[in-house]
């Protein structure tokens, strides 16, 4: 019987089998911990006796809590929040007390725990791969099955390296032809949750195809699947190819020589079959997709960038429009109202959405030879330190700096505003990251999520602008 | 964790669709290493100002819905991150079950794995619980987890979903971690016919 991308993975790691009663036992063959949501799952752990099964299927890296500020002279990055400090302690202490290799602040391959997977090449196609993070769904770029769990389900992952799950729905995210210059990966998946809605992919996981997705970049797809949770599915897949597999070829925990081979081999045979059937299916045109930007208070209050903001009043669902009224009042903004010259205070480029290499040479080559408006205080956070090591062996930090933006250390940053890096009420911001949630950049800070081309041109005018109208048509 | 049967009490209205985690409870409370001591941090942005006082018209912060069990919410209730400190911080408040239309996937099972309900009803029957709720705050509701019902004032019973296995742990107060356990033998046969796809260690 034909199968679909997901169900081959799932059903290549099912200890038991979902029944009646109860759910399906799935194997996991990574796991991934960072500071914030383990330490009661550790708790949990000790206060039972237990050890960690594998703890060779798991790696912790520190990313949430963890400032972005400049080294000392001790080439030490200062953390000065003693909740910080108490929590990064426990981690490291945690990690050593059960055998975990774990990247510290500012070693040399700390990072976003989504952008650190990929790069080591422990992301690997027809994996299962949890975190506790939500955005674990970043790694399905790479054809793997990745979803963010709770504390709970890490202890269990922890304990036994097995987790309880039902088995979810399959939507088919389509996007067929190809993008106009200026338009990114970013602006298919603001196009895609403001098309669904936050909900819209709840019980599902999501696979994307299309020509418009097997023409991006393995960061493009990364960004994609990162945000199918902002569309309520737990995770998002992209069936491996040639591009995986080259993105994946000689990286530290890759597979070598013969085993390359066979793992290649193997990977061949996860792409859908013909003939397979999905749940529901969603389909777009890239050739239609303009620059996306969101105004309102979740992902799905998206629009594209010379749209206008929509009425309340014009909605037929109370639910809705009282939801947009409150979107609106805590936004500052007016229903009909275009975004497009909406004067900006903070620029963000960073996140596990929007941190990697491509990311910062497509912000680098907007921004150079330009300023960012004396208005706007521009932050460039790389999502590790083997992105930062890369880029400014590539000299990006310079044309960064050159253009009056901040060049800081790997991390959050101000996508979580538990770090130190956030906004003040009432600022708005032009932000790369993937929630503009009430608050989530900073107590009373309000975010306007796009992509990096959107966020450069944005912080040179001081206010919301299409990237279009600078764009050099040899930019990706 | 404590088997659960029947929960009863008063309901608080918080009628807003999508409502996510960042304000169940915000990120920066997340620097915690324990599950206690949460319930202040519940809904912080919304129950305090800038200097932290409580505003007045927010629903948790009037006198009639103090010690108020359940939470009568808009749809898709806890979308975003998987943080189980919203679960945490909603019951450190008091609360021990909350309904809607529908739950996002991770909260919902987040929620389940601590005993606090997700009450899925129909949207007659969530606006019928939001109007009692806004107009007499001493309306109670009774949600029985063995019959799968919530109970109206008006003796109306709704039936809700729940799956097996999670509603079996709840009643039981088994954890499922226990149950993993358990399958020693079988996760054992699993690693043995499957070779290790990356070692972290090595």
């Amino acid at each position: 019987m034909p199968q679909t991308l997901f169900e081959k993975v799932w059903n290549n790691h099912i200890v038991k089998p979902q029944t009646s009663e109860t759910p399906a036992v799935l194997y996991i063959d990574l796991h991934l911990v960072h500071e914030v949501t383990s330490p009661q799952a550790f708790t949990e752990i000790r206060s039972r006796g237990l050890k960690v099964r594998r703890p060779d299927k798991t790696l912790g890296t520190m990313d949430h809590s963890t400032p972005t500020t400049p080294r000392n002279a001790l080439g030490i990055i200062p953390v000065v929040d003693g909740e910080a400090i108490k929590q990064l302690d426990q981690f490291t202490k945690n990690c050593a007390d059960f055998g975990i290799p774990m990247y510290a602040l500012g070693t040399e391959n700390q990072g976003i725990v989504h952008v650190i997977g990929p790069e080591q090449g422990l992301t690997q196609p027809g994996m299962t791969i949890v975190c506790g993070d939500s955005h674990t769904s970043t790694h399905g770029a790479f054809g793997a099955l990745a979803f963010g769990i709770g504390t709970s389900e890490v202890g269990h992952v922890l304990a036994t390296q097995t987790l309880m799950q039902y088995q979810p729905k399959t939507m088919a995210v389509r996007v067929d032809g190809s993008l106009a210059p200026g338009v990114v990966a970013k602006d298919i998946i603001l196009a895609v949750i403001a098309k669904i809605g936050v909900g819209g992919g709840t019980g599902y996981v999501f696979e994307y195809m299309g020509e418009a997705i097997r023409s991006l970049t393995m960061e493009g797809r990364m960004t994609i699947c990162n945000m199918s949770i902002e569309g309520g599915a737990r995770a998002g897949m992209v069936a491996p190819d040639d591009t995986t597999f080259d993105y994946v070829a000689g990286r530290p925990y890759a597979p070598k020589g013969a085993d390359w081979d066979k793992a290649v081999a193997q990977w061949r045979t996860l792409p859908t079959d013909d003939g397979a059937t999905f749940d529901n299916e969603v389909v777009l045109s890239a050739n239609d997709l303009i620059p996306m930007i969101t105004y309102g208070t979740n992902p799905g209050m998206g629009m594209p960038i010379d749209g206008r903001v929509p009425d309340p009043d014009k909605m037929g669902d109370v639910n809705q429009k009282m939801a947009m009224d409150k979107a609106l009042k805590y936004m500052g903004l007016q229903p009909n109202q275009p975004l497009l010259g909406q004067k900006i205070d903070v620029v963000f480029v960073g996140s596990c959405t929007n941190s990697r290499i491509t990311d910062l040479r497509l912000a680098a080559e907007m921004i150079k030879g330009r300023k960012v408006a004396d208005s706007v205080r521009m932050m460039v956070v790389p999502g590790s330190q083997q992105v930062k090591k890369q880029a400014e062996a590539e000299g990006l930090h310079e044309v960064f700096k050159a253009a009056g933006a901040e060049w800081r250390e790997a991390g959050c940053s101000m996508c979580i505003a538990m770090n130190g890096d956030q906004l003040a009420p009432g600022q708005y911001a032009v932000s790369t990251s993937n929630r503009n949630f009430e608050g989530r950049q900073g107590k009373g800070g309000r975010t306007f999520l796009a992509s990096p081309l959107t966020a450069v041109a944005s912080a040179v005018n001081g206010v919301v602008t299409d990237p279009r109208e600078m764009f050099v048509p040899e930019m990706a | 964790m404590k088997p659960i049967n029947t929960v009863a009490g008063r309901i608080a209205p918080l009628p807003i669709n999508d409502i996510d985690t960042d304000q169940i409870i915000p990120a920066r409370y997340l620097k915690t290493t324990d599950k206690e001591g949460l319930g202040k941090a519940a809904f912080y942005d919304w129950r305090y100002d800038a200097d932290g006082n409580p505003k007045p018209e927010f629903v948790l912060n009037k006198a009639e819905y103090q010690g108020a069990a359940v939470l009568i919410a808009g749809h898709n209730f806890g979308c975003g991150s998987s943080r189980e400190h919203a679960p945490w911080a909603l019951m450190g408040a008091g609360f021990t079950a909350v309904v809607s239309t529908y739950f996002a996937d991770i909260f919902r099972n987040n929620a389940l794995k601590n005993g606090l309900l997700p009450v899925i009803v129909d949207e007659e029957t969530r606006q019928q619980l939001v109007s009692l709720a806004e107009e007499d705050p001493t309306t109670t509701v009774t949600i029985d987890l063995q019959s799968q019902t919530i109970t109206l004032p008006d003796g109306r019973g709704v039936q809700f979903p729940i799956d097996p296995f999670s509603k079996y742990c709840l009643l039981n107060g088994v954890d499922q971690m226990g149950f993993l356990l358990n399958l020693e033998d079988d996760i054992h046969a699993f690693e043995e016919a499957n070779s290790q796809r990356v070692k972290t260690t090595a």
